[in-house]
């Protein structure tokens, strides 16, 4: 299986296709509904933001609270396709690969093949299994939203299936 | 007449809120088990072990098999000879409160579901109703909205088919495609009134898997339904629902209301009947 870092770097995800299955390691930042509105408005008004978007990763996930002497609680992915009126303006601003469950519109894969990016599937609604991953969790911001803030984790050998790859091939085809 | 006390309720449901969240249900990992083993395709196999897995670090660690520990639902069927000490109500919000804090589960509900703001725990529907006896029993069933978005409900005509009723169901199924966690349980509610049906629908997740409804309408729908072969994660293979249940009702003689409720393969639901 191939072994991914991140920040995601050009040449790995090129290599990438939909259906291959992949362990990703490194930094990702989780981020969903109520972040990707704010993100869209600060991308729309001045370009800051709190993290830096650029070759990033961005895991739609809100997680259950952390039980003592954990990381982290329960961190699945949650349905991607919410985040689709968004993620256009977010690839273009710099990010670079997507972890998340189900399908994408045809306007983010048009913008994932535009902007050579990736989306990956993670094991869908196993998030106590998926925690054994996480090797470390941080709050970035938006923490008003509680479990919707922007969290960095650091993921070791999550292991990912390519939905989408940056040529704009779909394993739901 | 038989006394609980309130404080007794509260203690209950907040065990239930922890059990269900979880424990997976035996017979929901006994279907995923049953899948596990007759799935031929690699990448479904994989994905349903997985789901398998989860389940087993979920219950080893009390973790919640899901990062959505769901919208509560707590089902109520009150016994008339019981006389509750105290605010039946009050109590099983409260208990719901209590084993979400306990359990490190997700503050997911929102006071103003238009404002939105700041989320917590308060916010559980609760289904109450009266029968004969002197038990109370208890069910909760915390739905994640991954799948609970999905629902649908269509008001047909008194004369439509059995074929046109099918095919909104399996095609509500087929437009999900992954996006709800598969393998799915439908449940099916036919009959009664709009909000009648969409009830239905949802108690139909609360059967165990291997004692509902064997009708000819749930036999062909089961096997139509995997013959979609959207499978685990939306991976293909054989298992894209692990059960539909159908549960029908007296209706009037103009409509034909039929609701249909998605649960992901994390159904969690538990039960007490003190």
């Amino acid at each position: 299986m191939k072994i991914i870092n991140t920040p995601l770097k050009e040449k790995d995800i090129l290599g990438l296709k939909a259906g291959e299955e992949i362990l990703l390691s490194g930094e990702i930042y989780t981020a969903r509904d109520q972040a990707h509105k704010r993100i869209s408005l600060a991308l729309d008004k001045n370009g800051k933001l709190s993290f830096n978007i650029k070759n990033a990763v961005i895991y739609y996930c809100g997680p259950s609270k952390s039980p003592k002497k954990k990381i982290i609680g329960s961190c699945g992915p949650t349905t991607s396709s919410r985040m689709d009126k968004f993620t256009p303006l977010l690839l273009k601003a710099g990010l670079k690969g997507m972890i998340g469950k189900g399908s994408r519109s045809s306007e983010v894969r048009e913008a994932i093949r535009k902007f050579k990016g990736v989306y990956l599937l993670a094991p869908a609604g196993c998030g106590a299994l998926i925690s054994k991953y996480v090797k470390k969790a941080q709050p970035v911001a938006y923490s008003d939203l509680g479990p919707e803030q922007i969290l960095r984790l650091e993921v070791k050998d999550f292991p990912l299936i390519v939905g989408i790859d940056s040529r704009g091939g779909s394993i739901y085809d | 007449m038989k006394t609980i006390k309130a404080k007794k309720i509260t203690e209950v449901v907040a065990k239930l809120c922890i059990k269900a969240n979880c424990v997976l249900r035996a017979d929901v990992l006994r279907k995923l088990k049953a899948a596990y083993v007759q799935e031929k395709n690699k990448k479904a196999k994989n994905a349903l072990g997985s789901i398998i897995e989860n389940a087993q670090v979920a219950d080893r660690e009390m973790l919640p098999i899901c990062q959505d520990t769901g919208l509560a639902i707590a089902f109520v069927e009150l016994g008339q000879q019981v006389r509750v000490e105290g605010n039946l109500k009050q109590a099983i919000h409260k208990g719901i409160s209590l084993g979400y804090k306990k359990g490190s589960f997700r503050e997911s509900i929102i006071k103003d579901p238009l404002k939105r703001g700041k989320s917590g725990y308060s916010g559980a529907i609760i289904h109450t109703d009266i029968v004969s006896g002197n038990k109370l029993k208890i069910t909760v069933l915390p739905k994640g909205f991954g799948c609970e978005n999905k629902s649908q409900l269509k008001m047909f005509n008194p004369t439509a088919s059995q074929e046109e009723i099918k095919k909104f169901i399996i095609d509500t199924v087929k437009s999900i495609g992954a996006d709800a966690c598969p393998p799915y349980v439908v449940g099916v509610g036919i009959g009664g009134a709009a909000d009648y049906a969409s009830f239905l629908a949802k108690k139909a997740l609360l059967n165990d898997l291997y004692y509902i409804s064997t009708s000819e309408l749930s036999r062909d729908l089961l096997k139509e339904i995997n013959n979609l072969h959207i499978g685990p994660m939306g991976l293909g293979g054989k298992a894209t629902c692990l059960a539909v249940n159908v549960e029908t009702y007296p209706t009037h003689i103009a409509g034909l209301p039929v609701a249909v409720n998605i649960s992901c393969h994390a159904l969690r639901s538990a039960t007490v009947i003190l």
